[in-house]
């Protein structure tokens, strides 16, 4: 399979000032249209790897080792919905504000096409109407809303930082479809982080497995999964607790 | 089968918000049930009036036959007990670990004062964690060590029903799954009669004997687990069944031991 | 099943984890201290170190500038300075000290209790703090000081009347935040006494911050002592007090400036120490 590579991250290294390795050579490739899943649990440096590549690393952490190389346009979704919105705001003004500055359009027309996203996320007709502030909507809007805002940089790289990891299971297997939807249509690539490797299976094509800020196992999700190398995978894939099979059910996901 | 704690038509509203929706069920003595719903069912709620800590607009509960009224005796408070969610501040930040544990046992007598030292160490040493803890302070501590701790302390009192609100939420799988061997062990070693609550199915399914479903403030489904989990009885349980995201399947024997 | 080891990295202050460690890492907190101590123990061991007594005159000796024998010069009176300067801080930091203690229990008491209980009880302690705190300070103050005459009393019993609303409002607050914290939600279960659990596990959560607190409301009652002997409704005279002692020598501003700069200099200084120990103190805290 022959594609082409649009973000290459090669040894990366992050540390604190103070000489702690939070990250440690870590290296993948991301292919056009492609999703990468980075999986680990907490203080794995995951999410470090991820802002990195956004360029927004925390105070007191620096990168010491190591490229990024991606010429293409990236954007970010949050964990927590809320927290990346401005509480002050109607969403529809955030929204055509991000659409006005990165896509260069007239105020009237950044608000027509902050409807349109709106829609195309599946969020209600009356945010035309009437204006909705953040902590008007559910949890699951938000995040279709930060979804939207991320969107309209028209990037060709969307990072995922947990983005479901706030929400009910059923709002997550909707917004988790919402983005697999919209990747299809729109044939930007992922990077998506999460500890959830159920969510990581219905997600991504490949996954890098983290621990203590290295990339432990890497490879294609299913191969991975279901043969692991490495004891730490392993170990991972045996503490996801199994729900069973509805009676007479369809296999749902995948 | 004997009854543990009867919940009867209990109510709780909020302004014109209503939390609990005259909810019912009872929980079996030595079983498990397991609550279940999104944010906002109200099965926190449940929990905290259960535990006393909410007193309920309407409605009554009954533990052991013994009616639980709106002031309860310390006796009845002693006999339920809640684990809660956050590991960060279920601990107070400014007690050791033995102030944490000798507390409640030196207030209710429960042993003589010569022998708190020897049972806060078998109370350490039931939830596993090293005896050398007993003067550390809750934040040398892990999340998962610290909801361990927090156990210890709820045992302390020996109670026989225990709450456990969201306790594995906060913690990393591999974590979790210790935790929740942990509460499968001390449910047979106690006899413990528990009400276990979570929103991650796969947990409910571990742990659980039965399974109670809210949503809004209303009980919507009470069940055995394995009819729950094969044919649930309502259509939310249905579509918040179909909503979990599921491993792939193995697809060759032993490559997968889900 | 095996141990849960506890992971040494989980203490946070790595080697440092003893009190001392962590106050030598805290420069604030030092600075602090010894500014304060310096002057506590100018205070106490005044009477070795200076040959005179504070009210001793020496007409003969008027007005001097400092010099080896008066290292601060003498007063209109004769009397020296640098010796009125610390018996005068004896009196001041004795007051300053004394009239915060039932203050500052009451307020603490009273705004854990309303945070606490909430309810009514929140709303009459809410209630009775903006009455008090409605009404200028120093108005009270002159009412009072005209009522039991100036003096030590009229001071004490004025900041016992207002001195416990900042106390108050603070603890009130960070009570009705620990409030909702599980481990306060814990105790209850337990069955432990609504007042064992504010005394026993609320109080030294809200302590430090309180102490904070306390450290810069000593500042403003020292100010505020100064402020009245400055009129003449606070210490009285014979006994020295920098407020007094700055009234005096306004009339000699032109000729002898030190005799009024070298107390309001004492002033300045004891409020930078205490407001060094304040902050220290939170930092030392928020280390944790």
């Amino acid at each position: 399979m022959s594609y082409n590579i649009i973000l290459e991250v090669e040894d990366l290294s992050l540390e604190t000032k103070q000489h702690h390795r939070l990250v440690n050579r870590v290296s993948f490739a991301l292919g056009k249209g492609e999703t990468i899943g980075l999986v680990g649990e907490s203080g794995s440096g995951k999410s470090l790897t991820l802002r990195a590549i956004l360029g927004l690393l925390p105070r007191g952490v620096e990168k010491v080792d190591g490229t990024i190389k991606s010429d293409e346009r990236t954007a970010m979704v949050f964990q927590d919905p809320r927290g990346a919105l401005d509480p002050l705001c109607p969403v529809v003004k955030q929204l055509s504000e991000v659409v006005r500055f990165r896509q260069q359009v007239s105020k009237k027309a950044a608000r027509e096409i902050a409807l349109e996203l709106l829609e195309r996320l599946g969020l209600p007709d009356s945010l035309k109407t009437a204006d909705r502030y953040p902590s008007q909507l559910s949890g699951g809007q938000c995040q279709r809303v930060v979804i939207a805002i991320a969107l309209a940089c028209k990037p060709s790289i969307l990072l995922c930082d947990e983005p479901t990891t706030a929400l009910d299971v059923t709002v997550q297997k909707q917004i988790i479809e919402t983005i697999s939807a919209l990747q299809k249509e729109l044939g930007f690539a992922m990077v998506f982080v999460t500890h959830n490797l159920a969510v990581a299976a219905a997600m991504c094509s490949k996954l890098c497995v983290m621990k203590n800020g290295e990339i432990v196992e890497q490879g294609d999700t299913l191969d991975l999964l279901q043969n692991p190398q490495d004891p730490y995978t392993q170990m991972l894939i045996n503490s996801v607790l199994p729900v069973p099979e509805l009676e007479g059910s369809e296999r749902i996901w995948n | 089968m004997e009854l543990a704690l009867q919940v009867k038509n209990v109510s709780v509203h909020y302004g014109g918000f209503t939390a609990l929706d005259d909810i019912s069920l009872d929980l079996q003595q030595h079983k498990v049930l397991g609550l279940v719903g999104e944010s906002g069912s109200g099965k926190s709620t449940l929990a905290r009036v259960i535990a006393g800590l909410i007193t309920p607009d309407g409605g009554e509960i009954t533990l052991n036959s013994q009616p639980l009224l709106k002031k309860r005796s310390r006796a009845q408070r002693k006999q339920i007990q809640m684990i809660f969610q956050n590991p960060d501040a279920s601990l107070n930040p400014k007690h050791s670990v033995r102030q944490i544990l000798s507390e409640a046992l030196l207030f209710h007598r429960i042993v003589d004062r010569a022998q708190v030292e020897k049972r806060c160490k078998e109370l350490l040493a039931k939830v596993h964690i090293e005896e050398s803890g007993l003067d550390r302070f809750p934040h040398e501590f892990s999340g998962g060590q610290r909801q361990r701790i927090a156990i210890a302390r709820a045992l302390s009192v020996e109670p026989s029903l225990l709450i456990a609100d969201e306790p594995t939420s906060a913690l990393d799988v591999s974590v979790q799954r210790s935790v929740l061997e942990l509460f499968g062990k001390l449910k047979e070693e106690l006899n413990l009669t528990m009400l276990f609550i979570s929103h991650d199915l796969g947990v409910i399914h571990e742990i659980s004997d039965t399974v109670a479903v809210m949503r809004q403030g209303r009980l919507v489904e009470l069940n055995p687990k394995d009819r729950f989990f094969a044919n649930p009885e309502s259509e939310y349980s249905l579509e918040l069944l179909s909503a979990v995201p599921r491993m792939p399947k193995p697809s060759t024997p032993g490559g997968l031991t889900t | 099943m095996k141990q849960m080891r506890i992971d040494p990295r989980l203490n946070r202050y790595g080697n440092r984890t003893s009190i001392f460690g962590r106050i030598w890492s805290t420069p604030t907190l030092l600075v602090g201290t010894f500014m304060f101590a310096v002057l506590v123990l100018l205070a106490v061991f005044i009477p070795f170190i200076s040959p005179y007594q504070p009210s001793e005159q020496n007409l003969s000796a008027f007005l001097q500038p400092p010099s080896a024998k008066h290292w601060m010069g003498t007063d209109q009176l004769g009397r020296d300075l640098f010796t009125r300067l610390i018996y005068a801080a004896r009196t001041d930091l004795k007051i300053m000290v004394l009239a915060e203690i039932i203050p500052f229990c009451t307020g603490l008491f009273l705004g854990m209790v309303a945070g606490y209980y909430g309810k009514w009880l929140d709303t009459v302690i809410t209630l009775l703090t903006d009455t008090f705190i409605a009404f200028p300070f120093y108005l009270i103050v002159i009412i009072v000081a005209f009522a039991s005459g100036a003096g030590e009393r009229g001071i004490y019993i004025t900041f016992i009347l207002v001195g416990w609303i900042v106390f108050a409002r603070v603890t009130r607050g960070l009570t009705a935040s620990f409030r909702q914290q599980e481990w306060v939600a814990s105790a209850q279960t337990l069955g432990l006494p609504g007042i064992r659990i504010i005394l026993r596990h609320i109080l030294p959560n809200v302590l430090p911050q309180a102490i904070v607190v306390l450290m810069t409301d000593m500042v403003g009652l020292l100010v505020a002592i100064v402020t009245l002997g400055y009129l003449g409704i606070g210490i009285t005279p014979p006994t020295p007090d920098w407020g007094t002692m700055i009234s005096d020598g306004q009339s000699f501003i032109t000729t002898a400036w030190w005799l009024s700069a070298v107390p309001g200099f004492a002033v300045v200084y004891t409020g930078i120490a205490l407001s060094l120990v304040g902050d220290g103190l939170a930092d030392l805290w928020r280390k944790k």
